[in-house]
């Protein structure tokens, strides 16, 4: 976040920068002032649309609230409202709904590039935790969210996730304690949607805060790029804008196709019919599943056949995530140059997409038949719960110090024009 | 360092002893501020002041369950046959994960009055499913007994029993 190459062009800009130099804040952040690699890939345009999302949904959230009622005999009635009164109310909300699943989607990209290309590693632990700490906002602000249209889904889900809580009783009394902490009163009712109805709407805003924490920690080291070695003189260098602005506009373009595609051809995909059906204390829906960004870890939950357990392995297949950078002891970062790290990471891709489907299942469905024998949702859940936690704490630190390494380029700018000759 | 040789005692100063007071004071005020902050989010008086409600049990016949609603939750009420009070009783021996004798569970054996949530994550178990012939719930697949004792799955504990009274043969006064 240097500011000493900015050179305001005219009387203006210099006049403000001469007070509050924020003109040369944006420069050397996200203008020609900084100095990216050259080589970024693709994979490097998800931060960006991440940043993209998160505004589309604060934008979108602030409308939607001027026409929404947080109130359980109001809340489900004023979501029909907007979706069928309010002057492109339906385009909006489905902007929104849709919003928080497209928002997932590139955060997850974003993180799993920032683990094939060991961005994680040092110096950039700070910077991956304070992506970790987006997520787990994003996580609660996203299930707050859809507890607001006061659906079946939304109010089993409340129940269930909260009930969560309810798990660490450690005392005679204390998970009721606790549980009646969160709901204001004896289960989830109006004090429970009030409180998730104030915080959604703060946390983005929390989100936006450690945003610019990210991007800070970002510009110290500078971004990683696909080989995962340092950039280090000019010619490994290239200004940020024109050159990345353009690239990621254009990688937003398509995005915004995708998303599109979604929000007006099949707006209902990702979420779940029983939403449309008002909150109902006496009657729980034959089978509540959650949005599918948390159905990885729903699996994992379910897994464990016991309360404080299954919610403790839970929150530890998140909370792992932050001790990686030791984890891997490899001194490559790049995956590229470490052929077992890919395999096994894309292992874990495939075991974690496996988790998801697992998820959408009852403990006891048969997913598939070995000769006679049924294998049940539960018995692979585990199977994949324990290659999950397995990953982190055995396959990682042993191939990280044991693989030997394909040899490493000395500089970018000889791995890029160098294979330009080749070709 | 300077030190007053008219305050010091073994290292410690007259301004050591301020500093932990100003500290200790400045904690006290710190918490107590912060804690109605925390507390407004339990529940409010109205809230709790719907503390009782009172259901007639002649509508219930025999072998049914009812559900009323009380502070947010169903209450089953399970009008039990003589077949499956002695099915409960003979259940008292079996392996239970939160052992109870069924007679601890009710106050009159024909009348199962229980908070109808799930005690592993707050789902309503359906009625007469399961291994069991109790309730089922279908969200993590807990297994309860027509006593409402946990038998098979995640959940920690039997089913409530919410605190009632028999105010007539016939009513009872739940909370």
């Amino acid at each position: 976040m240097s500011s000493s190459s900015y050179e305001p062009q005219n009387k203006v800009a210099k006049w403000v920068e001469d007070r509050l130099p924020v003109l040369g804040l944006l420069h050397g952040t996200v203008g020609a002032g900084y100095q990216a690699p050259r080589n970024l890939n693709y994979w490097w345009n998800f931060g960006s649309l991440a940043g993209f999302m998160l505004v589309v949904q604060i934008v979108t959230g602030i409308i939607l609230v001027m026409h929404y009622t947080p109130h359980v005999d109001m809340a489900f009635r004023s979501v029909e409202h907007i979706m069928r009164d309010v002057n492109y109310g339906h385009i909006l909300r489905y902007i929104h709904a849709n919003g928080a699943s497209m928002f997932f989607i590139v955060v997850y990209i974003h993180i799993l590039r920032g683990m094939y290309f060991g961005s994680y590693k040092a110096p950039r632990e700070v910077l991956w935790f304070l992506g970790l700490v987006i997520y787990l906002l994003m996580m609660a602000t996203g299930f707050m969210g859809y507890v607001l249209p006061w659906g079946q889904m939304s109010f089993w889900g409340a129940s269930v996730i909260t009930n969560l809580f309810g798990a660490f009783d450690f005392y005679e009394g204390m998970g009721d304690s606790i549980l009646q902490l969160l709901w204001g009163g004896y289960s989830v009712d109006n004090p429970t949607l009030q409180r998730f109805f104030s915080l959604h709407y703060l946390m983005p805003f929390v989100i936006v805060g450690v945003v610019i924490l990210h991007i800070w920690a970002l510009h110290i080291p500078g971004s990683n790029n696909p080989l995962g070695i340092d950039a280090k003189g000019p010619a490994d260098k290239i200004p940020f804008h024109p050159y990345y602005s353009a690239k990621d506009a254009f990688g937003l373009a398509f995005f915004i196709l995708f998303f599109a595609a979604f929000v007006f051809f099949m707006p209902n995909i990702l979420g779940h019919p029983d939403n449309y059906i008002e909150a109902n204390p006496m009657v729980t829906p034959p089978h509540i599943v959650p949005e599918w960004y948390y159905l990885p870890f729903y699996t994992i939950l379910k897994a464990i056949p016991h309360k404080l357990l299954g919610v403790i392995a839970m929150f530890a297949s998140i909370l792992i995530l932050f001790v990686l950078p030791w984890l891997d002891g490899s001194k490559v970062r790049s995956a590229k140059f470490r052929p077992m790290t890919a395999f096994f990471f894309w292992l874990f891709l495939v075991n974690g997409i496996f988790l998801g489907y697992l998820g959408t299942k009852l403990p006891s469905d048969i997913v598939f038949h070995v000769g006679e024998m049924g294998v049940d949702a539960l018995t692979l859940g585990q199977i994949g719960t324990v290659f999950y936690f397995a990953y982190f704490v055995v396959i990682v630190p042993l191939v990280s110090r044991t693989e030997k390494t394909k040899p490493v380029p000395t500089s970018i700018a000889e791995a890029v024009l160098g294979s330009k000759k080749k070709g | 360092m300077t030190t007053d040789k008219n305050t010091e005692h073994d290292g410690v100063t007259r301004r050591n002893f301020l500093n932990v007071a100003t500290g200790a004071v400045a904690a006290v005020g710190g918490v107590s501020a912060v804690w109605p902050l925390i507390h407004q989010m339990n529940p409010s008086a109205d809230v709790l002041a719907l503390s009782s409600i009172e259901v007639d049990l002649t509508s219930i016949p025999l072998g049914q369950t009812i559900k009323v609603l009380f502070r947010g939750k169903p209450i089953f009420i399970r009008h039990r046959t003589p077949e499956e009070i002695a099915r409960a009783k003979g259940d008292d021996t079996a392996a239970l994960p939160d052992p109870a004798a069924d007679d601890s569970r009710v106050q009159k054996p024909e009348w199962l009055v229980m908070v109808g949530t799930c005690t592993h994550l707050g789902c309503v178990p359906l009625d007469q499913r399961g291994e069991f012939g109790g309730w089922f719930c279908p969200c993590h697949g807990s297994h309860y007994d027509i006593s409402g004792r946990i038998r098979k799955g995640p959940a920690p504990r039997n089913l409530d029993v919410p605190v009632y009274a028999f105010v007539t043969d016939t009513t009872i006064k739940i909370g």
